[in-house]
């Protein structure tokens, strides 16, 4: 453990080695942070299955230091939308990752959360959560693996000990997150930010029923 | 024979009179003129004018013996100018009745039959959200897997999808010269979504929320403590909800005065979708269904199609589909345990027991799908592929040897727990008279004293030649349901056991592979004992390669109409344990 974390620069004296490790405080910081992620006990469909089996014996992820699992967004670090994000659902989804503290991650698990997956072509299901969050790894699969699942936990552990002090806007401004837009259950769902584009084009197709009646 | 079976003693539905060809007569001369055979080809049932059809349903329910309704959807005819509102009703030992009610679709006014049959409360609501039939007296008469405010009733035929391409697959953007684009490139928004001409976001008044809260009950006191009740929202993300099931509940202090599922948070659209696909292109669908039961559902479907197409599957894929089945309900029941006893506070360790069981059940569902938990493994006329080599006796070990033993131990470890029994007993009663009215299906139904298993009713597959018992307990309660569970795990292997000895050599497909069937125009009804309850398919085929209707009937939706019933007047914390002990999965409630 001591070996991966010490700086290649700076030298460890011999009879020290195994029990002392110089570094940086940005990669020791990094590196308790990529191994205590505590995930939020939130299943939207068909993936809650295997991100549960994910937490059972077979597979275990008490071992990346993952398995203290929060029913309070208040408390997790990682958000994993396991499942199809469904236009009823969206503003929960939202809601709950604007609740959520700084520092926070999104994996995106399957198909219907990357991008819709199926059910993409239907009416009632929004196309990828990435429209909606930030979406730091997307693992595919309908549903995908536990072991699909646990390479995408690696590569948010490898994401996290690559973060740069510079890049963490959170660590500068005392925890505060940017809140994210809740969509609105209309005649459809629409998402506030779009409301110019979509005043625009109501009056477009307004005018052309007119034209056409 | 252990304590825990009591095969066919207690409460039976009352036996019908007579089949159901008389029941339809009896129909035609109480109400001559009013009721009519349906004489389209490949339909059966009758049609019933809309101003009889509360007291038709009375005759039927109180004189014929019809006391349970299963399922109520709607169907939309737009070539005809109307829409159907269909109904199945089933006596103890009958086959299903099937009467109809048309209406013009300009004005689709049709009498709500709750006051007959509660169950066909979420039903009436589905139908109204999805077709805009409107359900007259109704109590609660809203959008049930939609939201209020939502544009169009996006089932009937005109109502097209923000991604529209065509009415059938396979789509000619993609078929046969597999071109790929994105979808969200084609639309204004860059995402999957349509608003009405002139719609104006600012001035949107969000109903969506403040309706889910008309129509609960709030008491009112006589003496004593002047306490307030108040309403709070269990859901839609919430730990012991079983996904994201949102249920809005009214407490006068801790106890429960009245309660409300509200559905619809993981509606996918199911069947607008399966209604494009042609007939073997939904089976992948069905497996996310419930997703728990993969290989049930896609069990269900094919029954349904072949008995539309008219295929019988050889002998050999008749076995291998039992053998799924019945490994599914293991699976099922296992979690549903599992999760039961999260709920009462037994955080994770009865489920790890449990997932560690399911896990060798999957290995043998990967081994013949290629796939865990969405198997895609039944085909019409038969199954995909013939068990691999190796298959057998690694199945045969579990359920020989290791699932048995495990049941007895997961048995000693939980059936006796103090707190378990404290917690359970006594709790969630729902009387058998009130289970069949609400229709209520499969371990729930069983629980509350009904003997009722449609493998045993009504046998589908090759159900007819093995011994088991079906499961009944008394007590209905939370406590008996879980032992339900328990001993048909039990029954399972035991049929498990039957189906492995026999298990013949021999081709597992009929015919040659297609992925698309041309079936003959009329309409069908099949039915199986899900390991929930009852999981039934209603198609209507117009002669085509892809369904004109195509609809779910949903076991865990309905399990959930008596759920008001059950959780009133016990603590909140019990809500969670009842709703557990229904066992739902979220995927088949909004489908």
């Amino acid at each position: 453990m001591t070996e991966e974390l010490t700086h290649p620069n700076i030298p460890v004296p011999e009879d020290l080695k195994g029990t002392v490790t110089l570094a940086t405080w940005e990669k020791f910081y990094n590196w308790c942070r990529a191994r205590s992620v505590w995930p939020m006990f939130f299943g939207l469909a068909c993936c809650a299955f295997e991100m549960i089996a994910m937490a059972t014996s077979r597979f275990d992820f008490a071992r990346f230091g993952m398995e203290v699992m929060r029913a309070s967004p208040r408390q997790a670090d990682l958000m994993i939308v396991a499942g199809t994000v469904t236009k009823k659902m969206a503003p929960q989804v939202v809601r709950l990752y604007n609740q959520m503290a700084e520092p926070r991650y999104v994996v995106s698990m399957g198909a219907c959360a990357n991008g819709g997956g199926p059910f993409k072509e239907g009416y009632s299901v929004v196309s990828g959560i990435d429209k909606l969050i930030p979406v730091d790894v997307y693992v595919p699969g309908c549903p995908p693996t536990p072991q699909a699942l646990i390479h995408g936990f690696v590569t948010l552990h490898k994401m996290i000990e690559n973060t740069k002090y510079k890049d963490m806007k959170w660590y500068h401004n005392r925890g505060q997150g940017e809140e994210f837009a809740i969509p609105v259950l209309g005649p459809d769902l629409f998402d506030p930010r779009q409301n110019p584009l979509i005043q625009s084009e109501a009056a477009k197709t307004s005018v052309a029923t007119n034209d056409s009646e | 024979m252990n304590e825990q079976v009591a095969e066919s003693e207690g409460v039976q539905l009352d036996a019908a009179v007579g089949s159901v060809e008389q029941a339809c007569q009896a129909l035609r001369e109480a109400f001559p003129g009013k009721v009519r055979p349906d004489e389209r080809e490949g339909y059966e049932g009758v049609i019933v004018d809309a101003d009889a059809l509360v007291s038709a349903a009375l005759l039927l329910r109180d004189e014929l013996g019809f006391r349970y309704l299963s399922s109520v959807t709607g169907v939309d005819y737009a070539n005809d100018g109307l829409l159907e509102s269909v109904y199945h009703a089933y006596g103890a030992e009958s086959g299903a009745l099937v009467f109809k009610v048309q209406v013009d679709r300009g004005n689709p006014e049709v009498p709500s039959l709750v006051s007959v049959w509660p169950s066909a409360n979420f039903q009436e609501r589905e139908s109204y959200d999805m077709y805009g039939i409107r359900y007259a007296g109704h109590p609660n008469l809203q959008r049930i897997l939609t939201w209020e405010g939502f544009a169009g009733h996006p089932m009937r035929k005109d109502w097209r999808e923000p991604y529209y391409e065509e009415d059938h697959k396979p789509f000619k953007t993609r078929h046969p010269d597999g071109g790929v684009f994105r979808a969200e490139d084609r639309t204004p928004f860059g995402r999957n979504v349509q608003y009405p001409p002139g719609f104006d976001p600012e001035k949107w008044e969000d109903t969506a929320q403040s309706s889910v809260y008309e129509g609960l009950m709030r008491e009112v006191k006589e003496g004593g403590l002047q306490t307030e009740c108040i309403t709070i929202n269990v859901g839609p993300q919430h730990p012991s909800t079983h996904g994201v099931l949102r249920v809005v509940v009214v407490l006068d202090g801790e106890e429960v005065v009245d309660l409300m599922p509200v559905l619809g948070y993981l509606h996918r659209n199911h069947e607008k979708i399966g209604e494009r696909c042609t007939f073997p292109q939904i089976i992948p669908y069905t497996d996310r269904l419930d997703y728990v039961c993969s290989m049930s559902n896609g069990l269900g479907y094919v029954l349904a199609v072949e008995k539309l197409v008219g295929v019988q599957p050889p002998e050999r894929a008749e076995y291998i589909r039992v053998i799924m089945a019945e490994l599914t309900r293991i699976v099922n029941h296992l979690m549903a345990i599992g999760f039961l006893w999260n709920d009462v506070g037994a955080y994770f360790t009865p489920v790890i027991y449990a997932f560690n069981e399911r896990e060798l059940i999957l290995d043998l569902f990967e081994m013949v799908s290629g796939s865990r938990m969405m198997c895609n493994y039944m085909r019409v006329g038969g199954v995909f592929e013939d068990l691999p080599t190796g298959w057998m006796e690694k199945a045969q070990a579990l359920v020989f040897d290791r699932l048995p033993r495990f049941v007895d131990e997961f048995h000693r470890l939980l059936t006796e727990n103090e707190i378990w029994r404290s917690r359970s007993m006594g709790v969630g009663i729902l009387p058998a008279e009130q289970a069949v009215a609400m229709g209520a299906t499969g371990p729930l139904l069983r629980a509350s004293g009904v003997p009722y298993d449609i493998r045993r009713v009504e046998p589908y597959s090759i159900y007819d030649r093995f011994d088991f018992d079906v499961v009944v307990r008394h007590n209905a309660d939370v406590y008996d349901r879980f032992l339900v569970r328990m001993e048909e795990m039990r029954q399972s292997l035991r049929i498990l056991r039957q189906a492995m000895s026999q298990i013949p050599a021999g081709p597992v497909q009929t015919g040659k592979k297609n992925w698309t069937i041309k079936a003959p125009a009329g309409e069908v009804y099949h039915r199986i004992e899900a390991p929930k309850g009852e999981l039934g398919f209603y198609l209507v085929s117009d002669g085509g390669s892809n369904p004109w209707r195509y609809h779910v009937r949903s076991t865990s939706m309905i399990n959930l109409t008596p759920l008001a019933e059950m959780c009133r007047g016990h603590k909140v914390a019990d809500v969670v344990v009842i709703l557990g002990s229904i066992d739902i999965t979220l995927g088949e409630v909004d489908r």
